[in-house]
């Protein structure tokens, strides 16, 4: 299943500059997983040690939240990954 | 020793002060990892080339970079210091891997890192993965959890010591919660908080709880460890485990609150704090406004104020924790960096200060080294 990814500008030091980026996977779990594979150390930097989002970051499939890595993705959606704004 | 290079960790990256033996001219470089705080970088002592970082940029979760050529380039940790897997909900995770420190002379490649909230964990392959320190992590830490509860913005474990005559001799220290002792490799803890105040706790005999800031156990005197306490200055001979408060020989109208503690490298008996506000809602500033280094010649036994060519008045910042360092020259140098960004030096053990730079973000940590040729 192929998942378009965009990225923000925080992450850009593992995908070499690239914010628009595709993926393999069936939740956004699998498709992090996968980003993992293709961008060594970029999962752990969005997702802690015991499988949380972290605090400031935000994911949209479609434009809609998405809360949990349970969270099922079709082929073709788009998953953009943000990070929050937090304070000034 | 040909050159000197502070490293400077602030809230907004990493930068790197160049000097000679001579110490006359200084050359800023950076920053590294702009936007990112960095809360420690240390150059490993055993090689004086692989370099260490604690970062978290303010979106993503914490990591180390380590690099071999000062910063021209780095490499990631390929596993950084977490906590295990857990089911549980309120499980903490690392927010921020806050001290570095390395291992034992004799065990090259051998690094610790103590972490908000507190963990320590350690790394055998020069900082590439981290593994948790299940003694301390698994063992203690829950009983401390218990005992403190949770602290706003959370603890760190810091002032990661090792006895230089034993590798398996280690001591730590966690804001609040206080000073650890294990002598086998950090698989069992004792508490060594006799003798320190706590002002703050409603039994003031705690065994733990304590607030102590900064740690340091002397290099060619082990069995001497001095500390900067939330509740004042003191010192500790082993095989003694009550502390002695020495910051009660501190002028009155300063007292004895600080975070960061210095020892010369060459004398046990003499070391330097840098004095801040802790009266009423603790501002956490120069006493007055007015900044100074306070040096004792005797073990804490008496002090003296050094703050010529300091501000004479309204600098309002302060010094953390990790943020004033000495160097090994002669005479000794000394560094501090300020919460105003302000990197100040003395070339003659704090007798005058020269600023050596300014307008850099929040200084969190200053730390000297002297790389291999």
């Amino acid at each position: 299943m192929s998942i378009r990814v965009v990225v923000p500008g925080q992450l850009f030091s593992y995908t070499d500059g690239q914010s628009r980026l595709v993926a393999e996977g069936a939740t956004l779990g699998e498709v992090l997983e996968d980003l993992d594979r293709r961008h060594p150390g970029l999962r752990f930097r969005v997702i802690d040690e015991h499988g949380e989002i972290r605090p400031h970051v935000r994911f949209f499939i479609n434009h809609q939240p998405a809360l949990a890595l349970s969270r099922a993705l079709a082929d073709g959606d788009e998953l953009l990954v943000v990070g929050a704004l937090s304070g000034g | 020793m040909d050159q000197i290079v502070l490293l400077i960790g602030t809230r907004k990256g990493a930068f790197l002060l160049h000097s000679d033996a001579g110490r006359r001219e200084w050359r800023l470089t950076g920053p590294h990892f702009l936007g990112s705080a960095v809360h420690h970088m240390v150059l490993d002592p055993r090689d004086r080339r692989t370099l260490l970082l604690g970062t978290r940029p303010g979106h993503l979760g914490p990591t180390v970079f380590r690099s071999s050529d000062l910063g021209e380039h780095w490499q990631e940790a390929t596993k950084p210091p977490a906590f295990a897997p857990s089911a549980d909900t309120k499980a903490a995770s690392v927010d921020v891997v806050f001290w570095l420190a390395p291992g034992h002379a004799s065990e090259p490649g051998v690094w610790y890192a103590g972490t908000v909230p507190p963990g320590l964990f350690r790394s055998e392959d020069g900082g590439d993965t981290w593994q948790e320190v299940p003694g301390f992590n698994h063992e203690l830490l829950p009983n401390l959890r218990e005992v403190i509860g949770p602290i706003p913005g959370g603890p760190p474990l810091h002032s990661i010591c090792i006895d230089p005559r034993d590798a398996r001799h280690l001591y730590v220290s966690v804001s609040s919660g206080g000073t650890f002792e294990s002598t086998d490799a950090g698989a069992n803890w004792r508490a060594l908080n006799r003798g320190v105040a706590a002002d703050f706790l409603p039994d003031p005999d705690a065994d733990v709880g304590h607030d102590p800031h900064r740690v340091a156990l002397h290099p060619l005197a082990p069995d001497r460890l001095y500390q900067q306490n939330h509740c004042g200055i003191y010192r500790l001979d082993r095989p003694g485990d009550r502390w002695q408060r020495i910051g009660r020989a501190m002028p009155a109208e300063i007292g004895d609150i600080g975070f960061p503690i210095v020892l010369h490298p060459r004398d046990p008996d003499t070391l330097w704090v840098f004095p801040m506000d802790g009266t009423e809602n603790w501002p956490r500033t120069s006493p007055g406004g007015k900044p100074a280094v306070y040096r004792s010649c005797d073990g804490g036994e008496s002090w003296e104020r050094q703050d010529n060519g300091l501000p004479r008045g309204h600098a309002w910042w302060t010094v953390k924790r990790q943020a004033f360092c000495a160097d090994d020259a002669k005479p000794l140098g000394l560094y501090f960096g300020t919460t105003c960004g302000e990197l100040w030096g003395s070339h003659d053990e704090g007798d005058t200060w020269l600023c050596l730079a300014e307008h850099l973000p929040e200084i969190f940590s200053v730390e000297f080294a002297a790389p291999a040729p």
